[in-house]
């Protein structure tokens, strides 16, 4: 059976369905690569309140802070006195690296690019672009003589 | 914009022998004749093969070898990834069909006598990767950490083990110490991503060149038709038709993929009592079902089981030297009494297969794919008038 030269619409449109059909097989490979490349948002941390230790815990008094996980993220604890304890997010708000608390000069310092926050948490010097959060610190007496135990909440 | 392509297009051929590569893929043929379907089997074991670097790579964005975290990180993917469970059912099943289409090829090209000079290194390097293959399939089995995974590579390893002189050597080699442990996982995962895949893919360099330079072979018996009948254009003809079998290959990896995802199962428990249904993967079967046969003891020293583990790595080497024992064939192109072992050793394996699976499916797999390859033969056009 002869069907003679083949015309020029039919050619196009046989090139239009290889074509089409060409693109849907490679999206069909690559949407879900990059759907499987790209990470799940891990879920938030449950707990909103963490234990931390005693108010006599040896590190803390003897460098006056103390660095906790809180979840995933890490949090500093100051020991500002005895009665005084301060938690903050000890994540540079620079660039990610983890603070450190000075107890001679009563700065928390980021040894990443000389940031310096005061004991509220605000930037002083350096180039820190946000505060440090703050986190709501308790005492809990679980026995009416002795240390107490702190615990530190998101406020 | 045309005269950039151009303007690229003479840098890069100042520079590469692109106009020999292209006179080079404008002669390439592929003879015609009823079995040439055969010419497909190790292209589409390539394609599997190709699926299996890609998908793999993509596992490793997750995974993480280590006996605390593999099975978790494997689970976390499967559940939370989204499609990584698919991703994994890809490599799993792209794995298996990987092994069997190798498997095929193998087959076809034994029945064929494609060994026969100066075919015998791309025989070699072929064997040797099918050799590979198993290799990670064994050590890949292993990483979900599993409880069916870890008792098996227990057996597995143990078998080894049974082997003289060696076995004690080879069993700590194997699992990085006297039991299976973490340590064996991070071997396993260092063997199965780093050291196999650099030895297969030097292999299938060489594999692939050879065909290159010395074209498809003719089985024995079909010369005269592939004289008469003008040869496929490798360009575009056979391409096409290769490209089009992919595809299809393609939609039949993830449709089971899709349709049956491969299991976890639990954690791997190194306490917990031996699987009711233990056992290796179909491909390792044979084997596993052999040892069964051999009941305990041991003479001179050597366990009975060693036996038949000797056999079968003497079987291996045999296969790898099959063209250099075949004389005849190389002389006349027939060669019955290597014919009749292929379809002795063949029917063992399937039948072994059978007997451990308790089912006939192995040998309708077998058959069925005899049966395609005999259908195609048959429906292939005599070569009365020539095409084109």
């Amino acid at each position: 059976m002869d069907l003679g030269p083949p015309r020029r619409d039919r050619r196009r449109f046989l090139s239009w369905l290889l074509g089409g059909s060409a693109s849907a097989l490679l999206t069909y490979i690559v949407y879900p690569v990059l759907r499987f490349v790209s990470p799940p948002a891990t879920p938030e941390a449950s707990s909103h309140q963490v234990e931390v230790g005693l108010t006599n815990d040896p590190e803390l008094q003897e460098k006056g802070y103390k660095v906790v996980r809180f979840g995933e993220e890490p949090v500093i604890v100051i020991r500002v006195s005895s009665d005084d304890l301060r938690a903050f997010s000890a994540t540079c708000t620079h660039l990610d690296c983890i603070v450190e608390y000075q107890k001679d000069a009563r700065r928390i310092w980021c040894n990443c690019h000389n940031g310096q926050y005061d004991l509220m948490g605000r930037v002083v010097a350096g180039p820190p672009p946000r505060p440090l959060e703050r986190l709501r610190v308790d005492l809990v007496a679980r026995e009416t003589t002795g240390p107490r135990t702190i615990v530190v909440s998101r406020a | 914009m045309r005269s950039a392509t151009a303007t690229l297009r003479r840098w890069l051929e100042a520079r590469l022998p692109l106009q020999q590569a292209r006179e080079f893929v404008a002669h390439k043929v592929v003879p015609a004749h009823r079995y040439a379907s055969i010419y497909y089997l190790g292209g589409m074991t390539l394609f599997f093969f190709a699926v299996q670097v890609a998908s793999g790579i993509l596992l490793m964005l997750y995974y993480r070898p280590s006996a605390e975290a593999a099975f978790e990180s494997v689970e976390f993917m499967m559940i939370s990834v989204p499609f990584g469970w698919l991703m994994r059912s890809v490599h799993a099943w792209s794995a298996n069909l990987m092994i069997f289409l190798a498997f095929v090829h193998l087959a076809t090209v034994y029945f064929a006598k494609a060994y026969r000079a100066p075919r015998e290194l791309t025989w070699i390097t072929g064997c040797l990767l099918l050799f590979i293959v198993l290799g990670f399939g064994f050590s890949g089995y292993l990483l979900p950490w599993n409880q069916l995974a870890f008792f098996a590579t227990k057996v597995g390893t143990d078998i080894a083990g049974s082997l003289p002189l060696v076995g004690d050597w080879l069993l700590r080699f194997l699992r990085g110490g006297e039991r299976v442990t973490g340590g064996t996982l991070s071997r396993f995962y260092g063997w199965h991503v780093a050291i196999l895949p650099a030895v297969a893919t030097l292999l299938l360099g060489v594999h692939l060149l050879l065909v290159q330079i010395q074209g498809m072979s003719v089985p024995a018996g079909r010369e005269a038709e592939a004289a008469r009948r003008p040869p496929l254009r490798f360009v575009p003809d056979f391409l096409l038709r290769d490209l089009f079998g992919w595809a299809f290959a393609l939609a039949v990896l993830v449709a089971l993929a899709a349709l049956f995802p491969w299991e976890l199962g639990e954690k791997a428990n190194p306490l917990a009592p031996a699987y009711r249904d233990i056992r290796p993967e179909w491909y390792f079967m044979f084997m596993f079902e052999t040892l069964k046969l051999v009941p305990g003891g041991e003479i001179a020293g050597i366990e009975y089981e060693a036996f038949p583990i000797l056999l079968f790595l003497l079987g291996a080497g045999l296969l790898v030297l099959v063209p250099f024992l075949d004389r005849g064939a190389a002389r006349t192109g027939r060669s019955p009494i290597f014919t009749g072992i292929g379809v002795g050793v063949l029917a063992y394996a399937v039948a072994l297969t059978a007997r451990g699976y308790r089912s006939l499916l192995p040998v309708l797999v077998v058959l069925a794919s005899a049966a395609l390859i005999g259908v195609l033969a048959l429906a292939t056009r005599p070569a009365a008038r020539p095409q084109r």
